[in-house]
């Protein structure tokens, strides 16, 4: 149930607010209680055709030779969709805001990449023709070695899955293998810490598994056009990304839809709209393409796998001094979201707590896998997992209180992220102090009378002198100068080659080993009560949590 | 294979159909009739969102043939409200909030509405038996809980 605390920040609030905290009736509800809700797939039409997919049954392999004569030929087909009848037979989904480089195709070409990948279309009159027609489509395959793993991956001489991406790693900015973060020196860091903790965190992929599946209908409207009935999350991008595969202009495609039967992120990827399409477009007849659950289990995308490593250095009073992340996104064979997930997964290291020394890297990698997606905070979530268990274990091997733990590392505003912005409108603490009431579980006085608005900044503002090489580059001297390319026929090139050891160029300044901590973040329990600040200004309007409509502090 | 005439009455009208021997209930009564209140979701019987009451039972329609229900009576969530005036079970879920995505909510009224009809009073646990069919992947079923046990209170108290 919400609850409102009108008790924290209350001199930073307006309470004049007219619909949060209250009850509001939902616009759709009455027609989902009388069943008048209309889904993509809640709409008739006469000569509604059906179409179905041949998928892949191997990971990984050449295809030597298609036969759909059969299949043609049988009762109640239409018309047969090869992977050359699509017009542009290769997409990224966020090449429509010009990030990544094409590298999935519609129906595979001369290789298929994961167990599902759509091969040929059969479009017929039922159901059961389709599906019976899909059967007598004859493939000829020369299975290729697999890859499942992503650091298995990334490794010198791994199996190219994906040719646009011959390191198997998404190349950020057309060059880097991954996504970078450096704050201080956490090798020095760990030198002086009084322990240093090393662990991996693996999740598993998981599937959205909203009760409508992935699904569109398409049919030719007055014109020229054709009407989608679509259950996409992201309806415009799912129309930009139709126009892009079929050559199309936009505005013959008319998209309805933003109804949707339970998404999760599981409906972003435009997976059935541009084969729905071009199916009307061939037959000039309303084409319905709808996954059945187990093709939405198994090959509708999940959300990645993500693995991360963590190796903190921690003092025995508590302080977090270094935090070292390394993350493996398993994209499967395709790019779709993941390459955004991992710049989330950046974004959010190392967690909601105040570190000195910080350094992360973060890997979207290619594998054998089903293509994974969007799904709730990816990126973040998996992270966060990771890293609040690495809190408990911390917390354990100093012996301290978890919750008091968090507490003493938390961000308190006014403290400099790794990221070098400076955190506002931090409520951590806040968090903690309320879930531990929620509970009963025990705080000391001085973890009670913690605040996020005190406390931080000062020291904890500076920005810490941050390892550099000799050319003044964080990281390696030369993320590698450009991807091996790939040429025909060729013999897959070594895929990764460890950079050089890199000459670490000491700081002039005295390492930043948290200099003075304010009072309010001493060891706990430390007697002393925290420095009392008078609370900052009250500001017009709940501003302490809207980024939006108050300029970026 | 030859199709065959199927008649059942569906929300109390009496239809009449052609259909495969192999045509299952829900996909008759969505493609066929063009009552789309019920839904696919697995087509396997495992998630109850295709759930209709046949003579007052609740039952799967994508696991039903339809030519098996000749001369039945069908209920599906079109049918629940009186007019304009909506089934107290149909009241509930709006005032309680037991619908994000609806998707489910066809399926879920029905085997909430085939609960109160044989039981007007149930418990708590009665009714996430009732329930234990339907899947919803978006309210985590408390809201869904508390609105059939609300429907059931309204119903009661104007019975007294």
């Amino acid at each position: 149930m919400l609850e409102f605390r009108k008790d924290l920040f209350a001199d930073e609030r307006d309470d004049n607010l007219n619909v949060i905290g209250k009850g509001e009736q939902r616009q759709d509800m009455l027609g989902h209680v009388t069943g008048r809700t209309r889904f993509f797939d809640d709409h008739g039409f006469d000569g509604l055709l059906h179409l179905k997919v041949v998928r892949s049954p191997h990971h990984h392999a050449r295809i030597r030779s298609i036969d759909v004569s059969a299949a043609e030929r049988a009762p109640g087909v239409k018309r047969v969709i090869r992977a050359q009848d699509v017009p542009v037979n290769k997409n990224t989904l966020l090449s429509l805001i010009g990030f990544g480089k094409d590298d999935e195709p519609t129906l595979a070409v001369d290789k298929v990449r994961y167990k599902g990948e759509p091969i040929v279309a059969i479009i017929a009159a039922s159901d059961a023709e389709a599906m019976a027609a899909v059967k007598l489509v004859r493939v000829s395959y020369d299975p290729l070695p697999t890859v499942f793993d992503v650091q298995e991956a990334l490794k010198p001489g791994a199996v190219v899955v994906n040719e646009t991406y011959p390191g198997n790693y998404f190349e950020y900015h057309d060059k880097y293998d991954h996504q970078k973060l450096r704050f201080g020196d956490v090798e020095a860091a760990f030198r002086t810490a009084d322990h240093v903790l090393e662990e991996r965190y693996q999740m598993s992929p998981i599937e959205h598994a909203s009760t409508e599946t992935n699904g569109t209908i398409a049919a030719p409207e007055t014109n020229n056009r054709y009407v989608v009935h679509s259950c996409a999350q992201g309806l415009f991008f799912s129309l930009g990304t139709t126009a892009k595969i079929l050559a199309l202009e936009s505005n013959r495609l008319h998209f309805i839809g933003g109804t949707v039967g339970g998404g999760f992120g599981g409906k972003v990827d435009s997976l059935t709209e541009p084969l729905a399409v071009l199916g009307a477009i061939l037959t000039g007849q309303p084409v319905r393409y709808v996954l059945g659950r187990e093709e939405e289990m198994q090959f509708g995308s999940p959300r990645g796998a993500e693995r991360h490593v963590i190796k903190d250095g921690v003092m025995r009073d508590g302080r977090i001094v270094a935090r070292q992340i390394t993350s493996y996104f398993d994209a499967g064979a395709y790019t779709r979201l993941s390459s955004y997930g991992v710049v989330k997964c950046v974004a959010h290291m190392p967690g909601p707590y105040t570190i000195p020394n910080v350094r992360g890297d973060a890997y979207c990698v290619f594998t054998n896998r089903v293509p994974a997606t969007a799904m709730r905070g990816f990126g973040v979530t998996g992270l966060d997992f990771s890293i609040e268990v690495q809190m408990d274990k911390l917390a354990h091997l100093v012996g301290i209180d978890p919750m008091e733990f968090r507490i003493l590392n938390a961000y308190r505003d006014g403290d400099m992220k790794a990221h070098r912005r400076v955190a506002h409108n931090t409520a951590l603490i806040e968090c903690v102090q309320v879930a531990a009431q929620k509970v009963n579980w025990p705080l000391s006085e001085t973890a009670r009378r913690a605040s996020s608005l005190s406390g931080g900044g000062g020291p904890r503002a500076a920005i810490p002198p941050t390892v550099t090489d000799e050319s003044g580059r964080i990281g390696r001297p030369e993320t590698r100068q450009a991807p091996p390319q790939l040429t025909p026929g060729a013999a897959p090139l070594p895929a990764y080659q460890p950079a050089p050891a890199v000459p670490v160029q000491q700081p002039a300044a005295p390492l930043p080993n948290y200099p003075s901590q304010p009072a309010a973040a001493a060891p706990l329990p430390a007697p002393t009560p925290p420095v009392q600040t008078p609370p900052p200004t009250p500001q017009h309007g709940a501003a302490r949590f809207s980024s939006v409509f108050t300029r970026r502090r | 294979m030859a199709r065959m005439p199927v008649q059942f009455r569906l929300n109390g009208t009496d239809r009449a159909v052609f259909v495969e021997p192999v045509e299952t209930l829900l996909g008759t009564i969505r493609r066929g009739l063009g009552d789309f209140a019920p839904k696919f979701g697995c087509g396997q019987g495992t998630c109850g969102a295709c759930t209709v009451l046949v003579d007052g039972e609740p039952r799967l329609g994508c696991l039903t043939l339809s030519v098996t229900c000749e001369g039945r009576s069908i209920e599906t969530a079109s049918g629940l409200a009186d007019g304009p005036t909506l089934h107290p079970l149909q009241a509930a879920f709006m005032e309680h909030f037991a619908a994000q995505c609806g998707f489910c909510t066809p399926g879920m009224l029905m085997a909430a509405k085939a609960l109160l009809d044989r039981n007007p009073d149930p418990t708590r646990v009665e009714v996430v038996e009732a329930i234990a069919g339907n899947i919803c992947r978006c309210t985590g079923y408390e809201p869904i809980i508390n609105a059939i046990l609300a429907a059931a209170q309204q119903r009661g108290a104007r019975r007294a």
